[in-house]
């Protein structure tokens, strides 16, 4: 083994150029995966990130509706029905909206989300700076770091929402109460205001509609600890009409698009990755193809297939450790420098695997100049062959 | 009396085609002693490559024994041929004998490491082979940075290193000048005297029998003459 490294570190080093063109190749392949899997993940989280970190364990949605937030409809007093259910432990509606925040100083104007959340019930979000809401109601806000970061708004200040109310744009001006961490939702930062406030302020058809009955989009649930959330989730279907539960992931994987979206990508993703296969493959197929002399010499010397095997296999594995590795510094040096605005995100996880994956495809890669390297017989030395 | 090194008794190569088959090596007996450089000479296809490859455990044989310093090579595994090229054989070339990405020294060096005994002690003695053979300027320089001649002389040198019973060399003065080419027949031949080694050259220019000690002539696979005496030799090399 020691005499397979020896070989592979010498040729790699004495032919350096050659090699280091190849593993610049790798390194833009890497790049490549590792942008696509950022910017996967990027999306993936800014259309779901609110419900990701939601302090609940079942959505209930309005039923027929593909689980889809924007088309449910819950009255409120579903809350109620819910709540008495046995093994929930905590319901809150949700409501879910679109708004933007308007700064009259020269700043940009922003899209957000405008989420309407009960006080201290499940969907209300915690806060890493400044305070909870208190009451349902009364002109505040708790913004999501995003928003605080993105449009340089703080703690205390007054912020200016403007929704569109029939055919008429109104301005609403609450306070900053508090900040929560990122909760993005269908990707635009969170604004969260008391629930009978966004019912006042939600864009609506028409200007100063009444509704009979309060209504949410969605209801979160928490559900106890020692019971098992499939059986609550029946319960919940079994007791409320008209009503379609899910978990929090299979609510926002039904989130429209989301699903599409998540597939292209990983579907790309795959595809970059056949790429780096076959480039690979075809390098070190070619080099192998100009190296058959030089392997029969050394086989007719008394070379093992196993020598000549963990050589060419540390070769593949060399090289494609440095790309690999160029690929991931210049990745990160590049996503410094990427505005917040893109969604790109390199996840720690998503990351290793991809890093993972593409260290692999090296020697899968490879494959093929192994097994040449292996066949290759050593009278060919002699000029001879069997 | 010594034992020979090298020792065939009634070898046979066919090789075996679709519908066909070409008697490479026929009823081939020879041996070489201790200290003796034989050349194998003939006309091209006349079997001298395939017999070589057979005393190599390149090749396995149809019919017959091959014995080398008291091994059957004829019955032995490939692992067990592969180990014992690598411990028993050296070999020289006639192209592509060094490995271009090795130093000369490296290049050298390989069969030590390859036998597991390469060390301080070890890589002094190939410093010391490659300064006898007159390559001391040389010991980093990479083979495309040497001579033809001084390429064969590194093969040379590594087919040595690593104190094998036998030495086989395939045309190794084919790429070389008439000069260079006479140069590397007699290091052979003095290493080979030196060491008390069985060398075997196979080659096609009758010139290079010139330091040889002995001939043996092969036409369609069949050892067709020896040629022992200085005389007889000279005849032959008289003759190209």
């Amino acid at each position: 083994m020691k005499l397979a490294l020896f070989l592979a570190f010498q040729e790699v080093w004495r032919n350096r150029s050659r090699f280091l063109l190849f593993s610049l190749v790798i390194a833009l392949i890497t790049t490549l995966v590792l942008f696509i899997a950022a910017l996967s993940e990027g999306l993936a989280l800014a259309n779901k990130e609110y419900l990701e970190k939601i302090n609940a364990q079942l959505l209930v949605f309005q039923k027929n509706v593909d689980l889809s937030a924007a088309v449910s409809r819950l009255s409120l007093s579903k809350v109620n029905d819910i709540g008495r259910i046995e093994g929930v432990s905590a319901v809150g509606p949700i409501g879910f909206s679109n708004g933007v925040l308007v700064f009259n100083d020269g700043r940009e104007d922003l899209n957000i989300s405008l989420i309407g959340v009960e006080a201290g019930k499940p969907g209300a979000p915690p806060v890493i700076a400044g305070r909870s809401f208190a009451i349902d109601r009364g002109p505040q806000a708790v913004i999501d770091k995003n928003v605080a970061e993105r449009a340089g708004v703080q703690i205390g200040e007054q912020i200016v929402i403007k929704t569109i109310q029939g055919t008429k744009e109104e301005f609403y001006r609450l306070e900053v109460i508090g900040l929560t961490d990122e909760r993005q939702y269908l990707y635009q930062p969170s604004i969260f205001v008391p629930y009978r406030t966004w019912e006042q302020i939600r864009p609506q058809m028409t200007n100063g509609l009444q509704l009979v009955e309060t209504i949410s989009n969605v209801i979160a649930v928490q559900v106890d600890p020692e019971t098992d959330l499939n059986i609550v989730a029946e319960r919940i279907r079994a007791q409320v009409k008209d009503v379609d539960v899910a978990d929090i992931i299979s609510a926002y994987k039904a989130i429209p698009g989301y699903q599409v979206q998540q597939d292209t990508l990983n579907t790309q993703s795959g595809f970059t990755l056949l790429i780096g296969i076959l480039v690979i493959g075809g390098f070190f197929q070619i080099q192998m193809l100009q190296k058959v002399p030089q392997i029969g010499v050394l086989k007719a010397i008394g070379v093992s297939n196993f020598i000549v095997a963990a050589t060419v296999v540390a070769q593949i594995i060399l090289v494609t450790t440095f790309g690999v590795g160029i690929g991931t510094i210049v990745s990160l040096g590049l996503a410094m420098g990427i505005p917040s605005s893109i969604p790109i995100i390199f996840n720690g996880n998503s990351m290793l695997i991809s890093v993972i994956t593409l260290l692999l495809i090296g020697p899968v890669g490879g494959l093929v100049s192994v097994r040449l390297a292996v066949s290759v017989e050593p009278l060919i030395a002699l000029g001879l062959s069997s | 009396m010594k034992q020979p090194i090298i020792e065939t008794s009634s070898v046979t190569k066919i090789y075996r085609g679709a519908g066909s088959s070409v008697i490479a090596v026929d009823n081939a007996s020879l041996a070489v002693y201790p200290g003796e450089f034989v050349a194998l000479v003939g006309p091209s296809g006349s079997g001298k490559t395939t017999m070589l490859a057979m005393l190599a455990a390149l090749l396995e044989p149809s019919e017959g024994q091959i014995c080398i310093d008291g091994h059957l090579i004829s019955k032995m595994s490939e692992p067990e041929r592969v180990k014992f090229r690598r411990q028993r054989i050296g070999f020289t070339f006639q192209s592509n004998n060094l490995l271009p990405y090795l130093t000369v020294l490296e290049n050298v060096e390989l069969m030590l490491r390859l036998n597991g005994r390469y060390n301080r002690e070890a890589r002094q003695q190939a410093i010391q082979s490659l300064i006898r053979l007159g390559l001391e300027d040389r010991l980093h320089s990479l083979p495309n940075q040497l001579s033809g001649g001084q390429r064969q002389r590194v093969a040379i040198a590594r087919s040595m290193i690593h104190n094998p019973s036998v030495i086989l060399a395939d045309e190794p003065t084919a790429n070389l000048d008439t000069e260079r080419a006479y140069q590397v027949t007699q290091l052979f031949a003095d290493l080979v005297h030196e060491n008390d080694r069985a060398g075997i050259m196979v080659t096609h220019d009758l010139r290079m029998c010139k330091y040889v000690d002995r001939i043996i002539q092969i036409e369609d696979g069949q050892i067709v003459a020896e040629l022992k005496t200085r005389q007889e030799i000279e005849a032959l090399i008289s003759c190209a």
